[in-house]
C-alpha cells in the first residue's frame, strides 16, 4: 500500500485526507526526530552518553503511526519509537536528561538510555527483552474492552520479535479475545545483524496474522501517509468493536541497530544506498512542496530550529548533577521494605566507587 | 463462620474480591466451566460471567503477559498457573516485566497482579507436578512471595495480596488443599502480608516452615516434645518481604534453629534464612543452623516420601540440634 506517488501527488483512493497543516506537522515531527537522533548519536560518539538506539529511515513508520492514533489511545513501544513520544508532546529536555541519567532523568538513572515511558502520554515503558511488550498491549486492550472505553492500543515491535514466543502468545490471545489492539510491526530488514529473510520462512510477516485470524495489511512504511491511512483503518476497526489489526510496516534501518553496532560487516553499501533513495523524509517533503506549502528556505529554517533546540537540551542536561544514589532503592515496591532500607543505609554509608573515569 | 478446607477458603477469597471490586478478574487455564484442575474456581464463572472469569488459551506467557497489561490499565488480575512447574514459559514476564515495571518507570506505572499457583509434592505428581520454585521469585527484586499453610490464612493473605499494589506470587500447598479444615469467616477479612506467625511456642529450638511442610514441622515438634525437647514452630506465611523480626527474636530466645522446605537445598530459601539468622543473631546461637529440605535432584516419583522433608527426617534434626 502506497499513497505518495513518485511525483509527490497522492493516490486519491488511499489518501487518508489529512489537512495540509497536519501533513506539514507530520513532516516537521519526522525531521525533528531525525535531528534529535543525529545529535544524540554524535553525543554518544563523543563519549558523552553511553548509548543510543535511533530510528534513522524509520521516521514515517513511527511518527506516522503515532499521528494516526488518537491522544487517548495507548502506545506500547519497542525501543526505537521516541519519535512517537515526542509527537505526543513529551518534553525534549526530559528525554535528553534521561539519555544522560542525570538528576532530571524521569527514571532516576536506573535504565540505559532510550528506555522512555510516560503515563501522561499513555506511552508504556521500553523494555529490552524482545517481544515481551506485545502481550502487555493485548492485556491493556482486554482491559479497555472490559471497561467499554473508546480507546485502543498500538504496539510497536520489529521483524525479529515475530520469532519470540511472546509475539505468538499475544497474537493468539488477541485472536481469541478480540480486544482493540493494533500490532505495528516495523519490518526494517534486520534484527541486529540477521536479515528478515533468515528470521522466518514466510514470505511476508503480515501473513502470520492469518494463523490467528487477525486482519492484516502490508504497507510502505516509508510513505508516511500510507502509514497514517493503514493505522487509521485499524483504529476504526478497533473503535467499531472489530478487534485487532496487524500492520506490517515495510521500512529499512538506515543506521546501525544501536550505537554499539557495526552494520558494515553484515550488509553492503549498495543495499543501504538503494534505501537511502527511498528515504521517508524527502518523499513526504516532495508532497508538501508540490502543494506549495514548503520550500528549501522553510526546510532550512526548521532544521535550524530543531538543531538549536536539541543543542540547548544537551547543554542543560550536561549541567545537571547525576541522579541521587538513594533513589537506587526506591520504587522496587510501593513501600520500602526493611531489607532495602537496610541496604540503602549501607550504600549511603559507603565506601563508594565514586565517579567513573570521564564522568563528571 | 463456616468450616472450609484450603480450596474452599481460597475460593471464598476470590468470590469476595470479585464481589467487592469490579476491577478484579480471574484468568487461567481451565478455570471456567471446569473450575480449574483443583476446582478452586468452581462456580465462579457462572456467578460472575466469562468476562471476569476467563478461560485462557494454553500459554503461561500469554496469561502472565496480558495480566501485566490489564494491571497497567488499573485492573487487578488474579492469574492461575495450573501447576507451579508450568510457570516457566511465563518466567520472563514475571522476572523481566512485572517485577521491574514500577522501578523502571520510577513509580509512574505499577502492576497490581496476583499469580496463584499450586506447588509442592506429596501427590504422586512426579517431577512436573511437584516442584517448589519459590526461591527463584524471592531472588527477584520487585516480587512478593506468599505461601499460606491453612484455610484461614490462605483467605486473608489472598485478599491482602489482591489489594496489594505490587505483583504477588501466591503459592498454594496442593498437598493440603483438602486435607485441612477449619472455621473461616465469610467476611473479606485480611491477613497482612509480611507477618509470620508462631504456631507453637517453645523454648529449646526454633523451627521455620511454610506451606505443606508446616504440618510436618508441627508433627515433628509434637513428637520430640515427648522426649522433652520444646520446639517453637514458626509459619513464615509471607516468604518475601520476610518477617525477620519474629524469626530473630525467637532464635535469640532458643539459640537453635531448624529450617524445613521442600525445594532443593542448594540456593533454597533456607540458605538465605540461615545467612540472615547468622547475621542478626550470631552471638545467640548455641548450635549450627540446620536445613531439612528436598534433595538436590529433580523431584522424583516413587520415592517422593524420601525426597520430601517429612517428620521422619525433621525429628532427628531436632534431636541432634537440641543435643548439640
Amino acid at each position: 500500500m502506497q499513497v505518495i506517488r513518485d511525483d509527490g501527488s497522492l493516490d486519491p483512493k488511499l489518501d487518508p485526507g489529512l489537512s495540509i497543516d497536519e501533513v506539514v506537522a507530520l513532516y516537521k515531527a519526522m525531521v525533528r526526530t531525525r535531528i534529535v537522533d543525529d545529535r544524540l548519536e554524535r553525543t554518544q560518539r563523543q563519549g558523552r552518553i553511553a548509548f543510543h538506539v535511533g530510528s534513522l529511515g524509520e521516521e514515517a513508520a513511527i511518527v506516522g503511526a503515532a499521528a494516526a492514533l488518537r491522544d487517548r489511545d495507548w502506545i506500547v513501544p519497542c525501543y526505537r519509537e521516541v519519535g512517537a513520544l515526542l509527537w505526543r508532546g513529551y518534553p525534549l529536555q526530559q528525554y535528553v536528561d534521561h539519555m544522560y541519567g542525570n538528576a532530571g532523568d524521569p527514571v532516576r538513572g536506573r535504565q540505559m538510555p532510550d528506555h522512555t515511558f510516560s503515563r501522561a502520554k499513555r506511552y508504556l515503558a521500553v523494555s529490552a527483552p524482545i517481544g515481551t511488550q506485545i502481550p502487555h498491549a493485548v492485556g491493556l486492550a482486554m482491559a479497555i474492552k472490559k471497561r467499554e472505553l473508546d480507546e485502543c492500543v498500538g504496539v510497536f515491535f520489529g521483524d525479529g520479535a515475530t520469532s519470540s514466543n511472546d509475539f505468538h502468545a499475544a497474537m493468539n490471545f488477541a485472536g481469541v479475545f478480540q480486544p482493540p489492539v493494533l500490532f505495528l510491526c516495523r519490518n526494517n530488514g534486520f534484527a541486529i545483524s540477521l536479515p528478515v529473510e533468515r528470521q522466518t520462512a514466510t514470505r511476508t510477516l503480515a501473513e502470520k496474522a492469518a494463523a490467528y485470524r487477525i486482519p492484516a495489511a502490508r504497507v510502505d512504511g516509508n510513505d508516511a501517509l500510507a502509514v497514517v491511512a493503514a493505522v487509521r483503518e485499524g483504529v476504526q476497526r478497533a473503535a467499531n468493536g472489530g478487534g485487532p489489526t496487524f500492520i506490517e510496516l515495510l521500512t529499512y534501518r538506515l543506521g546501525g541497530h544501536s550505537t554499539s553496532d557495526d552494520p558494515t560487516v553484515y550488509r553492503s553499501d549498495e543495499e543501504v544506498e538503494a534505501w537511502r533513495n527511498n528515504d521517508p523524509l524527502p518523499r513526504l517533503r516532495k508532497h508538501i512542496e508540490r502543494c506549495k506549502v514548503w520550500s528549501d528556505e522553510l526546510d532550512a529554517d526548521w532544521r535550524a530550529v530543531c538543531e538549536r533546540e536539541v543543542k540547548e537540551c544537551v547543554r542543560h542536561a550536561e549541567e545537571k548533577p547525576a541522579s541521587e544514589l538513594s533513589a537506587m532503592f526506591t520504587d522496587v515496591y510501593a513501600e520500602l521494605p526493611w531489607h532495602l532500607r537496610e541496604q540503602q543505609a549501607q550504600a549511603l554509608r559507603g565506601p563508594r566507587a565514586g565517579a567513573e573515569e570521564g564522568e563528571s | 463462620m463456616t468450616e472450609m478446607n484450603l480450596v474452599q477458603a481460597i475460593q471464598s477469597a476470590l468470590r469476595g474480591a470479585l464481589r467487592e471490586d469490579e476491577n478484579v478478574l480471574l484468568m487461567g487455564e481451565d478455570i471456567g466451566a471446569l473450575g480449574g484442575v483443583f476446582r478452586v474456581t468452581q462456580g465462579l464463572r457462572e456467578e460472575f460471567g466469562p468476562d471476569r472469569v476467563l478461560d485462557a488459551p494454553l500459554s503461561e506467557t500469554g496469561i502472565l503477559g496480558t495480566a501485566i497489561g490489564m494491571a497497567l490499565h488499573g485492573l487487578r488480575p488474579v492469574s492461575e498457573i495450573q501447576f507451579a512447574d508450568f510457570i516457566f514459559p511465563g518466567f520472563d514476564q514475571l522476572v523481566s516485566e512485572a517485577a521491574k515495571y514500577r522501578y523502571r518507570t520510577a513509580g509512574e506505572f505499577h502492576v497490581p497482579m496476583v499469580v496463584r499457583t499450586p506447588y509442592g509434592g506429596g501427590i504422586r505428581g512426579g517431577q512436573y507436578h511437584s516442584q517448589s520454585p519459590e526461591a527463584l521469585f524471592i531472588h527477584t527484586p520487585g516480587l512478593k512471595v506468599v505461601c499460606p499453610s491453612n484455610p484461614y490464612d490462605a483467605k486473608g493473605l489472598l485478599l491482602d495480596a489482591i489489594a496489594d499494589d505490587d505483583p504477588v506470587l501466591f503459592f498454594e500447598p496442593k498437598r493440603v488443599y483438602r486435607a485441612v479444615k477449619m472455621e473461616v469467616p465469610e467476611t473479606t477479612y485480611r491477613v497482612p502480608l509480611g507477618e509470620a506467625k508462631v504456631v507453637r511456642p517453645g523454648e529449646k529450638i526454633t523451627c521455620l516452615a511454610w506451606g505443606a511442610m508446616l504440618y510436618e514441622a508441627f508433627a515433628a515438634a509434637e513428637e520430640v516434645a515427648e522426649q522433652g525437647v520444646d520446639v517453637e514452630v514458626i509459619d513464615l506465611r509471607t516468604l518475601w518481604p520476610l518477617d525477620l523480626e519474629t524469626i530473630v527474636s525467637s532464635v535469640k530466645k532458643t539459640g537453635r534453629v531448624v529450617i524445613v522446605h521442600e525445594a532443593p537445598r542448594t540456593c533454597g530459601f533456607g540458605g538465605e534464612l540461615v545467612a540472615l539468622i547468622v547475621e542478626h543473631a550470631f552471638l545467640y546461637l548455641e548450635a549450627p543452623p540446620v536445613r531439612v529440605t528436598g534433595w538436590d535432584t529433580p523431584f522424583p516419583l516413587t520415592h517422593e516420601r524420601e525426597y520430601l522433608p517429612l517428620a521422619h527426617r525433621i525429628v532427628p534434626a531436632l534431636l541432634e540440634t537440641a543435643g548439640y
